[in-house]
């Protein structure tokens, strides 16, 4: 017996080594379970080394881009300032500031503005296998993140976590064949289901002929599937084919367009309105540059001054009574200081002309709703701005995607849907928001975007 | 090494070079292959089709000529891929042990450190990779997998150059016997 087995020892072990893996897969495809012990061994063993690895990498890439970048930078400078001088070189300047938008700081403000619990991830490496379209992120269980939570950035939803470990989580994407999710059409409302075709464009299935759907219309998650919240950008018609019982619509899915180095994972979903334009379309609003130290508060987002006067508005009670003795002096021609005690004081209760002193700005934030002939009120004088983006970037559209900026710094047109902005029925600007921030000037009484909503708690770190 | 009258069927195992690696590199370089496979793709979406831990378990199969070692590298090498996957744990173990297994019955008999030799060698075991795990995709999961003949012969043959010119690194980390 003994011979027997040291003569076909090695066909013998093969058969248990076979078997038992035979097993292990019958067992987790019976039950439907996973064993995940084994898994968190590996991925914990795997995933810290490459964080380091991802890291030194994001370091010294960084380290060279900047450098590149800043000697470019440089050079273009000192050829800007013997070319045209220093006012079209800041110009220039600010125009690639605003092109070399920093998408990381877009992630930032998409997450800060959406209303639903959001954590900053980013990808740390793929998934094996040729035709795998998974990837693995660098947060895990230990910040909160469960199998099945959605992963999306501001372009759109990225796809769908299918497992979490203690350090790493994998996220199934949004092309993998087995990807699954409730889409719903931005101008007919035709609902379907999202699938992966594992390579390019994904397609949109069980949506009816007698549905209509266009290409160039924007799918949006419907919230059905209960993972993606309803709202988020999923993609673009590509292609409209009539099939049999239902329509066969290619989607190119937006999330991925920009590469998969940041992402946001949704810990706790809250559904939001679809928006009636498409993301790349929606009016986005843009609140005037600050006052100049030196220039007229008051001005309106275009810099034209305002029609009230060219002197400083007050800021306080005790500033607008000395505005207004000093009109009074100006209309008798009195200096005040200059008469010698017992002449005549002026009259201090002369009927001045209307417009001859400005109105009280206040400095709680809240602007009070009074127009001087029929310009906006005048600026704030606190120094408190109103929601600009730091970073030049579009602000958030009130999907919470963002949208393009306007260039010229023109009043967005008011928005159709039912999310109307914060306005007074009177058309008088609403009041600022408790936390001090003040709702920006509103140069024609156009309504301004809606307002951002209060930042998640969920942040990277 | 002249291989031009060297004979490329050994006649007893006694000809075979058996090659001996410390445990420390065997895991080392199953780890780094590993984590190529986890890693690159990322920045380099084109070099998905490189089997990196696939050809680190041929290579220890065909030097070390042991059939038991073999199956063990490719068990644990193809777990430890599942463990990174979407699949369930066993697909990529199964498959990697029956390569390490064969490998190395095929290491028995064939003067392995011949370059063509690997080649071919490497060649045919990627494509009996692929197809056994196509068919364990299909048979015992039940789900559907495109298997293209034109695109998986050509994963094999860049798979293959790759594992030689790997194969050739590697050998300098070895102890022969």
């Amino acid at each position: 017996m003994e011979s027997l087995l040291n003569r076909y020892r090695n066909i013998t072990v093969l058969l248990l080594v076979i078997a038992a893996q035979l097993i292990l897969l019958a067992v987790q495809v019976k039950n439907n379970r996973d064993i995940p012990f084994v898994r968190v061994w590996t991925v914990t063993a795997v995933t810290p080394i490459a964080s380091v690895v991802e890291w030194f990498r994001g370091g010294s890439s960084g380290f060279l881009h900047n450098y590149v970048f800043l000697r470019d930078a440089d050079a273009e400078n000192r050829r800007l300032r013997e070319e045209v001088g220093k006012l079209k070189m800041d110009n220039i300047f600010l125009r690639n500031e605003l092109s070399q938008a920093d998408r990381a700081r877009a992630l930032q403000v998409f997450q800060s503005n959406t209303q639903s619990k959001t954590l900053a991830a980013r990808t740390i490496g793929a998934g094996p296998g040729s035709g795998s379209k998974t990837i693995y992120v660098d947060r895990g269980s230990v910040e909160g993140v469960e199998r099945g939570m959605a992963v999306v950035t501001p372009d759109g939803i990225v796809g769908k976590v299918i497992a979490s470990y203690p350090t790493a989580s994998e996220v199934l994407l949004v092309t993998d064949p087995d990807f699954a999710a409730g889409v719903v059409s931005q101008k007919n409302q035709a609902r379907g289901t999202l699938k992966g075709q594992g390579n390019g464009p994904c397609k949109v299935d069980y949506v009816p002929i007698e549905e209509k759907v266009e290409v160039g219309e924007w799918f949006y998650t419907s919230g059905d599937d209960r993972i993606f919240p309803r709202g988020f950008p999923v993609g673009m018609v590509t292609a409209v084919h009539e099939g049999q019982p239902f329509k066969e619509i290619q989607v190119e899915p937006s999330g991925l367009q920009h590469g998969l180095e940041d992402m946001l994972i949704i810990l706790s979903g809250v559904h939001q309105e679809i928006p009636d334009t498409a993301p790349g379309n929606q009016p986005v609003y843009i609140a005037p540059a600050p006052p100049d130290a030196g220039k007229t508060p008051g001005a309106d987002a275009s810099g034209a001054p305002a029609a009230a006067s060219s002197t400083t508005a007050p800021a306080t009670e005790a500033d607008r009574l000395r505005a207004h003795y000093k009109a009074l002096g100006d209309a008798q021609n009195h200096v005040f200081g200059e008469n010698l005690p017992g002449q005549k004081p002026p009259n201090f209760n002369l009927a001045l002309p209307p417009g001859g002193v400005q109105p009280l700005v206040k400095q709680n934030g809240v602007q009070p709703p009074v127009k001087q002939n029929g310009v906006q009120p005048p600026a704030k004088q606190d120094g408190v701005q109103p929601p600009v983006r730091q970073d030049g970037a579009p602000p958030p559209t009130p999907n919470g995607a963002p949208g393009p900026a306007k260039q010229n710094g023109a009043p967005p047109p008011p928005k159709q849907n039912g999310a109307q902005p914060p306005v007074k029925p009177n058309g008088a600007p609403a009041p600022a928001p408790q936390d001090g921030a003040t709702t920006p000037a509103n140069p024609a009484g156009t309504p301004p975007a809606k307002s951002p909503a209060l930042p998640s708690g969920g942040g990277r770190g | 090494m002249d291989y031009s009258d060297s004979r490329i069927l050994l006649s007893s195992q006694r000809e075979s070079n058996t090659s001996r690696f410390r445990a420390w590199v065997t895991v080392v370089v199953a780890l780094a292959a590993i984590l190529f496979q986890f890693f690159l793709p990322r920045f380099f979406d084109f070099l998905r089709f490189v089997e990196m831990p696939f050809l680190v378990v041929v290579y220890f199969a065909l030097v070390r000529r042991s059939q038991i070692g073999g199956l063990l590298v490719g068990a644990l090498v193809g777990l430890a891929q599942d463990s990174l996957s979407k699949h369930p744990l066993g697909m990529f173990g199964i498959v990697k042990t029956l390569v390490g297994y064969f490998a190395a019955s095929v290491g028995l008999r064939i003067d392995v450190d011949h370059s063509m030799v690997r080649l071919v060698l490497t060649f045919f075991f990627y494509i009996f990779h692929q197809v056994l795990y196509w068919v364990m995709v299909r048979a015992l999961l039940s789900q559907p997998m495109d298997l293209d003949p034109q695109r998986t012969a050509l994963s094999a043959l860049l798979n293959a150059v790759i594992g030689v010119a790997l194969f050739h690194f590697l050998d300098k980390l070895r102890d022969r016997a």
